[in-house]
């Protein structure tokens, strides 16, 4: 019994890194760049999520709505102004751009709202008992799962039925061919920033209301695991980042259970070392060759 | 020949003036601060500067000049903390002399780092671009959580290691009554006797830069650069893909063990949750903004930001937000077609200087 | 365009393994020997039964319409493709198992179709990269600058411009490779190539982008490599005066087998190889 609630909690967790991967996944796909401020795109949304609650009074569905809009204009921001005009430019620059943007974020957070953590409460209270009350599985964990599956199958819809997201798959297997195919490149990857950071601030609503508590740094440990689970599960791929979140999520459950909660992010860490030795472009990614 | 001695002359020139420049730099402070003319939080600061120079070349070691995205360069500078700590810590009887003290720690401090530079190194470097970021990253976290559990402890009987996952505690070390405790878990290495001094920080530099600059300008690093440059066509004239890797990385991982060395025993307490991806971020900033494969803009990078978050100290709170415009801005200026161009009106471009890179 | 004229007095004659092989070079071990050489990609056969005996000292063609396999070939000898099948002997040694870099200690050098220089690196660095195994100093020879650092760096430095100056590049030798003009860093290849003493050098497509005068004068170039430094070369090359006019023994692929092999006259009235190759092509 112990084990089955370790496992939901591993799931549900899970499920938070696997929203915060898609964003990563599907941003790395596009523009082929590891953006480090999508983890403070998630704090932002547990802000703006938190104070509309709180302050505005608004009810969780509108300000989790608020969260989103306010997200995908901030994501659509920092890659016009940011990222956009170093489309050309080597890799590392932009990496350190991104790093600039999560200092920035970090920050301007910090001055808005201050350093000490702010408590959050969960938008949905309460849990279900099972087995004579041996087992507890929280609203939040179920509506956490319950969102994760369905921006999935949004998401593999949406890439594989719209234009929009046809660009996308495009663009991101050639951007000269795409551009040639009358694709507009530089909007399709907006688009991508946009979705990417209205996931993120899902993730941000989700992952506040089970850790209950948010500061400035909230988004980075995450934004860190949730990377780590795009990569695991095969950077680029949808449904490896599903598989990767929802797989590292339950390696770090389990092992804060069983093993040591001080070493369970090493756990983490290793398991993803080990899997990239083995499958050099995680579970699910597809290993190009340089071609000679 | 002509041309030889000319080019030759170019590559010596800038190597000489990066030495000159830190003799100077390093007079000038020595006698500003003996005379009592420095800031209290500028002196402070020398050494970490010394230790942040060495970081940045070093990781400029493997970014720069080896071509590979490193993003846990801070784990091998805590496993040189640490290891330099717990040497210089436990030979406190043993060898009266603080410089000798010091000097062994920083060997040490590089040979463990040079060792899990090692065990990084074989998995790490199989890896190509992102993914090899990633895996460093991974073990820059894995060797602070395993440092984080450490326990040491020194008395008459040598040393005494324990793991402080689960329950175990300073009181499990089995300590005499004369021991003394060095690093107890999450709460680091305490009272540390802080023997580092900037002269050993000068002269870390100075070996650092022999290290590097006579590396780069040999037969090794030659073929480091060309595993940067096109790693199929390196392999096509032979040369030993792995091994140079390893050289590059393992080198860098030492370099950085020494700082740590250096860094720890310039404070009393040390926590391993110092040495996180933020540091490893931090120094790779320096090695970016100071530009790849050059040293002598390292240098300059990792000092003036060093300094610049406390001479913001005035902006207060806003002094991190100013450091990461700035960082976006340098990044955008320095990169982006358009600007590149407006700055090469704005500024004419010296004689003879090559630019074909704007093309 | 005189010298030339060695191909003719030395006819090719057959050797068992129904290869073809200058006659001076007959009673030395061939440089090169692929027997039933052949490579599949995920079920795709890329190269199938690629027969093929090189001479000590013969210029050899590869030559087929694009996606025959001829690159393909290459990436086999050099083994940055481990074959699916068959053998490659190097000087008589079978390189089962070796990598790129083992190859090319046993003498396999080779340029590349898309030119693959160190761009970041001097012209003269690059030279002295093919020369690195060459070059006896390790890591603390480097960094302490003992006496064998100067000495082999001295002998290096001579020695590079030596090769440069095959190509009349030594005036060139400061500059950075990826600043040089096209025809400039092909002939850079050839040299950096050169500088790992090799047996066999393999070109591909040395001639691609060159005006007529340059190629006249890269044929030129060949010849005299393959005097000077009495080593085999093979070139893939779409130029069909330069194959006609430098190579001994001709070998033609299409869809990743050998079609037809021969001297330069067999194979231009084979009617197999006009028929695949030639009736389409020769225009260009």
């Amino acid at each position: 019994m112990e084990f089955l609630s370790y496992l939901i909690s591993g799931i549900s967790l899970g499920s938070v890194y696997a929203i915060i991967a898609l964003g990563y996944t599907m941003v790395y796909g596009i523009a082929k760049m590891l953006n480090f401020a999508h983890g403070d795109v998630i704090m932002v949304g547990g802000y703006i999520s938190l104070l509309s609650m709180s302050s505005l009074g608004l009810p969780w569905p509108l300000a989790v709505i608020l969260a989103m809009l306010v997200c995908t204009v901030l994501g659509v921001v920092i890659e016009g102004l940011a990222y956009k005009p170093l489309r050309s430019a080597p890799s590392l620059a932009v990496l350190i751009t991104a790093i600039g943007v999560s200092y920035f974020l970090q920050n301007a957070a910090l001055l808005l709202w201050g350093a000490s953590p702010k408590a959050y409460t969960p938008i949905i209270a309460g849990s279900v008992k099972l087995f004579e009350g041996q087992l507890s599985i929280s609203y939040v964990s179920m509506l956490t799962v319950f969102m994760c599956i369905v921006i999935m199958i949004a998401l593999t819809l949406f890439t594989g039925k719209t234009r929009m997201g046809k660009a996308m798959r495009a663009c991101s297997e050639d951007k000269a061919a795409a551009q040639l195919m009358g694709i507009n490149v530089n909007r399709t990857i907006s688009m991508t920033f946009a979705i990417g950071s209205a996931l993120a601030a899902i993730a941000g609503v989700l992952l506040c209301s089970s850790y209950t508590s948010l500061m400035p740094t909230t988004g980075s440990m995450p934004g860190i695991k949730a990377f780590t689970a795009a990569v695991f599960g095969g950077i680029g791929s949808i449904p490896g980042a599903l598989l990767g979140g929802v797989l590292l999520g339950i390696i770090e459950s389990l092992a804060k259970a069983y093993i040591s909660t001080q070493l369970a992010n090493s756990i983490v860490f290793a398991v993803l070392i080990i899997t990239l030795l083995v499958r050099p472009a995680g579970l699910l990614g597809k290993y190009v060759p340089e071609k000679v | 020949m002509k041309l030889k001695s000319r080019k030759l002359k170019k590559t010596t020139v800038i190597d000489f003036a990066t030495y000159i420049g830190v003799i100077l730099a390093f007079i000038i402070m020595n006698t500003l601060k003996s005379q009592g003319m420095l800031t209290r939080s500028l002196t402070g600061q020398l050494i970490p500067i010394c230790c942040y120079i060495v970081m940045a070349v070093s990781l400029n070691l493997t970014v720069g000049i080896l071509g590979e995205l490193s993003l846990g360069h801070a784990g091998f500078m805590s496993v040189g903390a640490f290891s330099g700590i717990v040497a210089a810590m436990s030979l406190q009887s043993v060898i009266p002399s603080e410089a000798l003290r010091l000097a062994i720690a920083l060997v040490v401090g590089a040979i463990f780092a040079a060792i899990a530079g090692t065990l990084v190194g074989i998995p790490v470097l199989r890896l190509r671009g992102d993914y090899l970021a990633i895996v460093t990253l991974a073990f820059g976290e894995i060797i602070k959580e395993l440092i984080n559990c450490l326990i040491i402890g020194v008395d008459e009987a040598g040393l005494h290691v324990i793991n402080a996952t689960g329950t175990k505690s300073v009181n499990d070390l089995g300590l005499s009554e004369a021991g003394r405790v060095l690093i107890k878990g999450a709460q680091g290495a305490t009272g540390t006797q802080t023997i580092a001094s900037f002269t050993a920080g000068f002269i870390l530099i100075m070996i650092s830069l022999v290290i590097i600059l006579n590396l780069v300008r040999s037969r090794s690093g030659r073929a480091i650069m060309a595993l940067r440059d096109n790693r199929i066509a390196a392999e096509s004239v032979g040369i030993n893909v792995t091994k140079y890797k390893m050289m590059a990385f393992v080198t860098s991982a030492a370099l950085a063990g020494a700082a740590g060395a250096l860094y720890g025993l310039n404070f009393s307490n040390l926590v391993a949750t110092k040495f996180d991806f933020n540091t490893s971020i931090l120094v790779l900033v320096f090695v970016v903004l100071g530009g790849l494969g050059n040293i002598w803009g390292s240098i300059i990078a990792a000092t003036v930001l060093t300094i610049l978050p406390e001479a913001l100290r005035g902006f207060a709170d806003y002094r991190m937000l100013i450091y990461a415009i700035v960082l976006i801005l340098v990044m955008l200026a320095t990169n982006n077609p358009q600007l590149k161009a407006l700055f090469a009106k704005l500024i004419p471009v010296r004689k003879g200087e090559n630019v074909n890179g704007q093309a | 365009m005189a010298r030339l004229k060695s191909k003719n007095d030395s006819p090719l004659v057959p050797m068992p393994s129904d290869a073809y092989i200058p006659q001076r070079d007959l009673g030395k071990t061939p440089v090169l020997e692929a027997r039933h050489l052949g490579i599949d990609f995920g079920g795709l056969t890329a190269v199938d039964d690629f027969n093929l005996v090189i001479g000590r000292t013969e210029i050899a063609g590869l030559i087929g319409p694009n996606g025959a396999g001829k690159t393909t070939v290459f990436n086999l000898l050099t083994k940055v493709y481990q074959p699916t099948r068959g053998t490659i002997m190097v000087d008589g040694y079978d390189t089962k198992g070796m990598s790129t870099v083992q190859v090319n200690k046993l003498g396999v050098a080779r340029t590349f179709q898309n030119i693959r220089l160190f761009n970041n690196l001097s012209v003269e660095d690059n030279v002295k990269l093919g020369m690195h195994n060459q070059i006896k100093y390790g890591m603390a020879g480097g960094i302490l600058r003992l006496p064998s650092y100067w000495k082999q760096e001295r002998i290096a430095h001579e020695r590079a411009l030596e090769l440069l100056s095959i190509f009349d590049m030594q005036d060139m030798a400061a500059a950075k490779a990826g600043s040089l003009p096209y025809g400039a860093q092909r002939r850079l290849e050839i040299v950096r190539a050169l500088g790992t003493n090799p047996s066999l050098l393999l070109l591909d497509e040395p001639a691609a982008g060159m005006n007529p005068s340059e190629t006249a004068e890269l044929m030129e170039n060949i010849i005299k490599i393959r005097d000077t430094f009495q080593i085999a070369i093979m070139l893939i090359e779409h130029d069909m005066n330069l194959v006609m006019g430098i190579c001994e023994g001709i070998c033609v692929l299409n869809f990743g087998k050998v079609i037809a092999k021969g001297t330069p006259d067999e194979i231009q009235s084979n009617p197999v190889v006009i028929e695949a190759y030639l009736g389409k092509k020769k225009e260009a």
